[in-house]
């Protein structure tokens, strides 16, 4: 095929010229689009170009306006303005005639207008809104194309508002007999669901339909929807597998047309759809995945290796079978398929190959182990794609022993790489495996020093944040001590070197590392030295001015010596008149603080500078500034994470505390810069007082425990324990062999080879036995004491687990999440214990690598629960059941049935539908609300030993919603210093408890009460709470929760005579009008049937009902004694509910609406 | 999802861009720009796969194309298609050009922007594969230019560039959308409310 291509390609030139000369009759003058492209294919500068295409244009503005110009001469225009774009060239003014072709147009014209319309437009141009009805009389058209062409607008663009103008149509056309309508029809159909998913949720059955549609290629175009609906929510359509499965097992089994066929491959592109569904139907469920075995193995089966295609479903097949519950036969001839994947010599199917390994190493990594030449082949490969895939596969399987060769081959890449995007996503692993796997302290520091300068000013700002974070934290220990001096070395030597190159954030890192820890030296050398460096680099011309207030920041810190004294006084002349403020305040400090040495002690203190620095992480002492600044008019806050995307969108790259411009920072004394400074320069989270000291714990955990990660690693997810321990036992471990050539994975041919292909070859298995080691054979060399070479200071948990601590409800976040990993551990041991025998001495006959595996096991179980229990309650401060700890029972559920009997004495009398689980809770709601309508109680959180619980409950008062939070102390200590905040931005929230509490006893609950009112109609708002407090001993702490509120909550009936509501019907200016479901009962009216539903589910008014129509009414709670009314006119029309909906506010009809749809598909 | 179609020339110069996802003027031609900066490097003997473009790229998003003597054939996919599926949805799109042009060539596409775009329109709608079998586009492809002779005539038919040897009649397809004798059932599926 391409050969008969480039045969005609290569007969081009010719034919160009010969159009030139004799070829002039068929290139008519006419053709002026004929004569614009020799015009531009005879131009030789892109300025030319410009010019001849600015002439052109000119010249189809001046046709388009004249009146005289037919439509037939339009569309010759059209394609030349289409032409004109493409190139890059703005031609706005034909926009609107595009539009009017569509409109006025013949079939041909109609077809180049909706061409250019869909070429020139996007969904957010108010032009498009002169196509609604032009699209709305093509759908209805008879004509098939015209049809054809509107579907195919409207899936390309559509804007958002007037999809109900043209849903019914569309939706029609799924019963089109055509099936290319109806295929077309169900596309439109799923672009109108990414969009816009609360408009096309009645039609969901009608997608099932589509599914069973007699024509395969409209159930191939439903798939499109499926395979979004189920990656959505796999929960809510497991029903669909064994149709999933019986078609796919049709269509492989070739009971398709031959049509369907695609070199005699029966609708592969079907099979991947439908594979991919599979995949995310059967994950993590058994059940589900067990229904699909059969036809994953017919697929494997069936899918001989001839074409593309068919690996294109291998491929799939082999990704699904991964993704599923496991079965080993299949995962077998799976992984065979991958081998087959990655010694293919064709390289795309090697690229797939790769990411496929890539993809299952995650649960077992022993699977690279047979496929290690290749991968040592494939890191030297020609293509650079291949290349950085490789080493994400490496990055993978990285572990405690082959870290330095695997950062050793990523730094090579890196340091050839010129792209952006691999320098970010490299940079990020390489750093990320140095903190967690650093064998020593030399090696990571240097690594990080290779990382800075390679990263340059592109990476990711937490890099350098964690760095210095890393070398903050932790005890002032010999160890420590010995890392910090050697940075200070390292870059006091890179200083003395050339400087030019270094990237501004290293130089940042530097100055600051410098500032902080040069005293660790200082003995041994004169004392000037680090300031003269320092002072080098302000003086040098490349140097950004961020950099130099770091630069200056850490000249405050080391001005001791007299003649630093004098350094810094130069400085500080230079500087203090810089028209940048942040480098004029540094100056000033500087100027200060060197003169007085006083103060200077005291502002900053040369030792013990971290311990015991108190942050207060709410920053509750600026409330009252804060509230004042709001109540002024000032901007509301943004979250760090917030300020982070605005930065990204701006493309800025900034972090850094000196150039923070918060207000606060620069307006503050000195003294409170030098506290957040202190900190490390990373942000002041909100945790960071309580991560630090949780990095602790993992240190002293680390001490006495073995080590979590890479045994965790190796062993993949418990489930899958027995097979791959099996797995990992058989092939050798190479590092066990004294040479590397005699390892049973070499090919024997290779080995019998004579000796002059030895000598790559040797380099290249000695490569892979340093960049597998510890993969199959990880557990022998723990036995040998070999694993615990890292030192404890890198064992930092991965880095997204600090900041996801907010989400896990608890102050001690990492440690709870530490903790789990040991359960899962643990878990895994009880698993195992049922294939082998319990005790670890009993078992004689197993190999070594077995007794080494269980007598890891025995002194993780037997020493690990301890510890850990005595860290829980140094942590938490209260006595703890060791239950958790143990692993013997990973999840307690929060209880309520402790609570004080005096407490329930005044009780009051409970409403009559509560259930028996809501009693203790229902106990404590107020008197004046027990006899109001209100919700189930739910629980919000609950701490990791129950001791603390939080639920919430909902009561719908007339005029408003009252929100109950019950604050449960399970425990016998008090709760002290509590504060409950509950905040989301839709909502507006008042507390009414009175005074607010302040303390809650032990065994006993406590009760806040907040009224909430949307601000703005919303159909779901997420509300977000968070509960400090303090036990007697403990720290203080914090539960984090969150709870959904939906627009149902918020409305109330609204009562109106009809005569009322016809007034306010007519003032109403936003309006909404959709079919919805008829509810059908046998004793009912289908109208007061469905009427009757709503009204129940959504707190509304029934106002009246006349013969087929009735008239309902609600509000939105606003405020006492407001609320915005929305009122809704239903008829019934044929099957279906005709409502119209009107209000005076612009969101709540279309968020009611989402509501009454949902709340009919549910009856 | 496809994201974007797009076909330039050796030397870059667009002959066919497609979008299925909103960007500005300006960054449209960037992607152009980039990602034909990106494809041109890369020699004949490696994978037909690229990661990290930066704009359209992106962590989540991949370049797979096609080099076809003058031309390059470059779909921009999210995770969430298959790579080996459309390397073979691009040879379907290639072929398919071939035979509505008879031996389609850069010319070809260049005259008849409008053509391509109409059968694009058959395989992708709205960043969806909606038909991978060639004779069935051919046949959509043809009950359109059938109209398009009937409404033209035979004196107004538009000139094309390379045409004195072409064939403007392409082949009679059978029009085989056959519904009645293929009985995929799908059992078990709940009532319809």
């Amino acid at each position: 095929m391409s050969d008969v291509v480039e045969k005609t390609l290569s007969a081009l030139p010719s034919l160009l010229s010969l159009d030139s000369q004799a070829g002039a009759g068929k290139l008519s003058p006419s053709s002026k689009l004929g004569n614009l492209i020799k015009g531009i294919t005879e131009l030789t500068s892109k300025h030319e170009e410009e010019k001849l295409i600015k002439k052109e244009l000119e010249s189809i503005k001046e046709q388009v306006a004249s009146p005289n110009t037919t439509m037939r001469q339009m569309k010759e225009i059209m394609v030349r303005a289409i032409y004109c774009e493409m190139l890059g060239y703005q031609a706005s003014f034909s926009y609107i005639h595009a539009i009017k072709l569509a409109q006025q147009g013949s079939v041909l014209e109609k077809r180049v207008g909706y061409l250019a319309v869909s070429l020139f437009l996007n969904e957010t141009d108010e032009f498009l809104l002169l196509l609604v009805n032009t699209v709305l009389k093509d759908l209805q058209s008879t004509n098939l194309i015209e049809v054809c062409m509107a579907l195919t607008v409207v899936s390309q663009m559509f804007p958002k508002d007037m999809i109900p103008a043209i849903l019914p149509v569309v939706e029609e056309k799924l019963t089109h007999p055509k099936e290319i309508i109806r295929r077309k029809a169900v596309l439109a159909l799923y672009k109108f669901y990414l969009i816009a998913p609360n408009q096309v949720q009645h039609i969901h059955s009608k997608f099932r339909k589509a599914l069973c549609d007699k024509d395969p290629g409209v159930m191939t175009a439903s798939l499109h929807i499926y395979l979004q609906l189920i990656k959505e929510n796999p929960e809510s359509y497991k029903d669909l597998t064994g149709s999933m499965v019986t078609i796919l097992r049709q269509v492989v089994g070739g009971k398709l047309p031959l049509d369907f066929n695609y070199h005699s491959v029966p609708a592969p592109w079907l099979q991947i759809q439908l594979l991919r569904i599979l995949a995310y139907l059967g994950k993590e469920d058994q059940g589900t995945s067990e229904m699909m075995y059969d036809v994953l193995e017919e697929s494997l089966r069936r899918a001989e290796m001839n074409h593309n295609i068919t690996y294109a479903i291998l491929f799939e097949c082999v990704k699904t079978i991964y993704t599923v519950h496991p079965k080993s036969q299949l995962l077998e001839k799976a992984a065979e398929c991958i081998g087959n994947f990655v010694l293919s010599p064709k390289i795309n199917l090697k690229y797939l190959g790769l990411k496929a390994l890539t993809y299952v190493v995650q649960q077992d990594a022993n699977l690279a182990l047979p496929h290690q030449m290749t991968i040592i082949e494939c890191l030297d490969h020609s293509d650079v794609i291949i290349k950085r895939e490789t080493l994400e596969l490496l990055f993978r399987i990285t572990n405690a022993q082959n870290v330095t060769v695997i950062v050793e081959k990523m730094l090579e890449f890196l340091r050839l790489t010129c792209d952006d995007y691999s320098t970010i996503d490299l940079v990020g692993k390489v750093a990320e495996l140095a903190e967690k796997y650093a064998p020593d302290n030399v090696w990571f520091i240097q690594t990080m020093n290779s990382v800075f300068s390679l990263g340059g000013d592109v990476m990711q700002p937490d890099i350098p944040n964690n760095f210095l974070r890393l070398l903050a934290e932790g005890v002032d220990n010999v160890e420590d001590r010995q890392l910090r001096l050697f940075a200070v070395d390292s870059y006091v030597s890179l200083l003395q070197g050339v400087t030019a190159k270094l990237p501004q954030r290293f130089l940042q890192v530097i100055s600051w590392v410098l500032g902080e820890y040069s005293y660790l030296r200082e003995e041994e050398s004169d004392p000037g030295s680090v300031m003269r460096l320092l002072a080098r680099l302000l003086d040098q011309r490349h140097t950004s001015t961020e950099t130099r207030s770091w630069v200056l920041g850490a000249m405050t810190k080391l001005c001791s010596s007299p003649v630093s004294v004098a350094l810094a006084r130069d400085v500080c002349e230079r500087y203090s008149g810089s028209l940048n403020t942040v480098l004029r305040q540094k100056a000033q400090e500087l100027m200060i603080l060197s003169q007085d040495t006083k103060l200077r002690a005291r502002v900053l203190p040369a030792e013990g500078r971290l311990e015991s620095l108190e942050v207060d992480s709410s920053l509750s002492f600026l409330d009252g500034y804060v509230s004042e600044a709001l109540a002024a008019g000032a901007a509301p806050y943004k979250s760090p994470h917030q300020r982070q995307e605005d930065l990204v969108q701006e493309k800025a790259l900034s972090l850094e505390p000196y150039g923070l411009s918060l207000p606060v920072s620069l307006s503050s004394c000195s003294i409170t810069d030098r506290l957040t400074d202190r900190r490390s320069p990373t942000l002041l989270s909100m945790s960071s007082g309580l991560s630090g000291n949780s990095t602790e714990l993992s240190h002293q955990e680390g001490s006495t425990t073995l080590k979590l990660e890479g045994v965790k690693r190796v062993w993949g997810k418990d489930g899958y324990l027995a097979q791959q321990q099996s797995a990992g036992e058989t092939p050798t471990p190479l590092v066990e062999l004294p040479n590397p050539l005699l390892s049973p994975q070499s090919p024997p041919s290779q080995t019998q080879k004579p000796s002059s292909g030895l000598e790559p070859d040797q380099e290249k298995r000695q490569l892979a036995s340093s960049l597998f080691v510890g993969l199959g054979s990880h557990n022998s060399v723990c036995l040998m004491g070999r694993a615990e070479t890292a030192p404890r200071h890198f064992r930092r948990k991965p880095r997204g687990e600090s900041s996801s601590g907010a989400s896990e409800g608890s102050s001690n976040s990492s440690h709870s999440s530490r903790s789990a990993a040991v359960d899962n551990l643990l878990l895994s041991n009880l698993l195992d214990s049922t294939t082998v025998a319990s005790e670890g001495g009993a078992a004689t006959t197993t190999t070594p690598q077995q007794t080494s595996q269980r007598t890891l096991d025995h002194t993780t179980s037997n020493g690990n629960p301890h510890v850990e229990g005595t860290e829980q309650r140094v942590e938490a401060g209260g006595p703890l059941s060791l239950i958790r700890g143990n692993g013997m029972v990973a999840v307690v559920p929060p209880t309520h049935t402790q609570t004080d009997p005096q407490t329930q004495q005044d009780l009051h009398p409970a409403p009559a539908l509560e259930r028996p689980r809501d009693l203790p809770l229902a106990s404590h709601l107020p008197a004046e609300l027990s006899g109001l309508a209100r919700s189930e109680f739910t629980p919000l959180c609950s701490d990791q030993d129950s001791s603390l619980a939080l639920s919430a409950c909902r009561v719908y008062k007339e005029d408003a919603l009252v929100l109950l939070v019950f604050i449960s102390n399970n425990n016998d200590s008090a709760l002290h210093q509590m504060v409950l905040q509950l905040t989301c931005k839709e909502l507006e929230i008042s507390c009414i408890s009175g005074s607010p509490l302040k303390e809650v006893k032990g065994h006993s609950v406590s009760v806040c009460l907040h009224t909430v009112v949307m601000k703005r109609a919303s159909v779901q708002v997420e509300l977000a709470g968070l509960l400090s407090y303090q036990r007697p001993l403990g720290q203080p702490q914090a539960a984090q929760f969150s709870l959904s509120l939906s627009l149902k909550h918020f409305l109330r009936p609204l009562t109106v005579s009809t005569g009322d509501y016809g007034k306010m019907w007519l003032s109403f200016s936003h309006d909404l009008k959709q079919n919805l479901r008829l509810v059908t009962t046998e004793h009912q009216e289908p109208l007061t049937a469905t009427l009757d539903a709503l009204k129940g589910k959504l707190h509304l008014h029934v106002v009246d009902i006349i013969g087929s129509e009735g008239i309902v009414a609600c509000r939105l709670l606003q405020g006492p004694g407001q609320g915005q009314p929305c009122l809704l006119h239903c008829r019934v029309n044929a099957d279906s509910l005709a409502v119209w909906l009107r209000s005076p506010v612009p969101e709540l009809p279309d968020s009611l609406l989402y509501h009454c749809q949902k709340a009919l598909t549910e009856t | 999802m496809i994201k974007a179609i797009l076909i330039f020339n050796n030397h870059g110069k667009p002959r066919l861009s497609k979008f299925y996802e909103h960007y500005s003027e300006d960054t449209e031609q960037q992607i152009i720009r980039e990602t034909f900066h990106l494809v041109s490097k890369r020699d004949e003997n490696v994978c037909n796969f690229l990661e990290g473009g930066m704009l359209i790229g992106g962590s989540e998003n991949k370049l797979i194309y096609r080099h076809y003597a003058t031309l390059y054939f470059v779909f921009c996919v999210d995770s969430s298609e298959s790579e080996l599926g459309i390397l073979g949805l691009i040879q379907v799109f290639v072929e398919t050009l071939d035979k509505c042009f008879e031996n389609v060539c850069e010319l070809d596409l260049i005259f008849h922007v409008d053509k391509v775009h109409n059968i694009l329109a058959e395989m992708v709608m709205g960043g969806m594969v909606l038909e991978t079998n060639m004779n069935e586009i051919i046949t959509q492809v043809d009950a359109q230019n059938k109209m398009e002779k009937s409404e033209a005539g035979i004196a107004g038919a538009p000139a094309r560039a390379v045409s004195a040897v072409k064939n403007m009649n392409l082949p009679e397809m059978p029009r085989n959308i056959n519904i009645g004798d293929i009985s995929i059932k799908v059992p078990n599926l709940p009532s319809f409310k």
